[in-house]
């Protein structure tokens, strides 16, 4: 099983993000922004930190490269494609996912291990969890903080389409505590928490990120 | 040589922490009576010839789809001339 990981300019967490892929017993396979090639990947992690330096917004012009054309494509198509943080900025701009992110209403960058709930461990991402699954992640944004109309806000929650929600506190601003989420097939999940930074205890607050990227192998395999 | 100018701000219901920002520092300047600050942004494209309607069209396309991202913010376009005076109606030889 090969899952692919695009380094934009700017991303920081792509090698975290192949080695998350690696102990989670795939074969992670790095993907470059400039090419027009997913190098017959069966799925896609966009990691995080700051593609093209947060220029015009976050994930604007990473969403215009030219890897992006092809993850869109076979996204479309039902390969899953996970975003964290810049990631999921990214998919939001190229509307895989609806809603967007904008900057904490706190105004300060926040940086912490976050206690997160998954209310969605159906999508190809989460089926490792159970639902209502309690977890503790790393979290790191500025700009984290989750938006979208209020239509649109109950169409994601009457479909369940809320994947992880943010506890003891909303640490940006996000509407109705929303962590992540996933698009209607539940193949493309995004979500501003760092389940890479948390799958040895060497150097994570938990594993508990670990299942992100186990079940991707499990949710493939099943297909 | 023609100048269209897209101004981009977030949506009045979105909430704008740099603007509250400016805001915050007004007082300390001794600006008084300002109730609201709200920060965007002003591209201006440089165009190479004479802004015809196709190119507004274009340039409408790409505020819709790179300069601004429309769950979150409005935009505007209008045309300059060198000097930088606002020309009215849709172009100078719209």
């Amino acid at each position: 099983m090969k899952v692919g990981v695009v380094t934009f300019p700017g991303s920081l967490d792509d090698v975290d993000a192949l080695r998350a892929v690696r102990i989670a017993g795939a074969e992670p396979v790095a993907l470059w922004h400039g090419d027009h090639d997913l190098c017959g990947v069966d799925a896609v992690v966009l990691p995080g930190g700051f593609s093209y330096g947060d220029y015009l917004r976050c994930g604007a012009i990473a969403r215009f490269s030219p890897v992006m054309t092809e993850v869109v494509a076979a996204a479309r198509r039902g390969m899953p494609v996970l975003g964290i943080c810049n990631g999921f900025q990214v998919l939001c701009e190229t509307h895989l996912l609806p809603g967007a992110l904008i900057r904490n209403d706190h105004r300060r960058f926040v940086c912490r291990d976050q206690r997160l709930r998954v209310d969605n461990a159906t999508t190809a991402w989460t089926s490792a969890y159970t639902a209502r699954q309690e977890i503790v992640v790393p979290l790191k944004n500025g700009e984290g903080g989750y938006v979208a109309d209020s239509t649109t806000l109950d169409r994601l929650e009457g479909e369940g389409r809320v994947v992880v929600r943010y506890l003891d506190g909303n640490p940006n601003g996000s509407l109705r505590d929303i962590a992540g989420i996933t698009n209607d097939a539940g193949t493309v999940v995004g979500l501003m928490p760092h389940p890479e930074h948390a799958v040895e205890t060497l150097c994570g607050p938990s594993t508990d990120g670990l299942g992100f990227f186990t079940f991707a192998l499990t949710g493939l395999a099943l297909r | 040589m023609a100048r269209v100018v897209v101004d981009v701000m977030l949506k009045p219901e979105i909430l704008d922490p740099q603007g509250k920002a400016v805001h915050g520092a007004l007082p300390r300047l001794g600006f008084d009576g300002v109730l609201e600050v709200r920060q965007g942004k002003r591209f201006e494209l440089e165009l190479a010839g004479e802004v015809t309607p196709e190119w507004l069209e274009q340039v409408r396309t790409l505020a819709t789809t790179l300069l601004s991202n429309p769950v979150i913010e409005d935009f505007a376009v209008h045309v300059e001339d060198t000097n930088g005076r606002d020309v009215v109606g849709p172009g100078p030889h719209a």
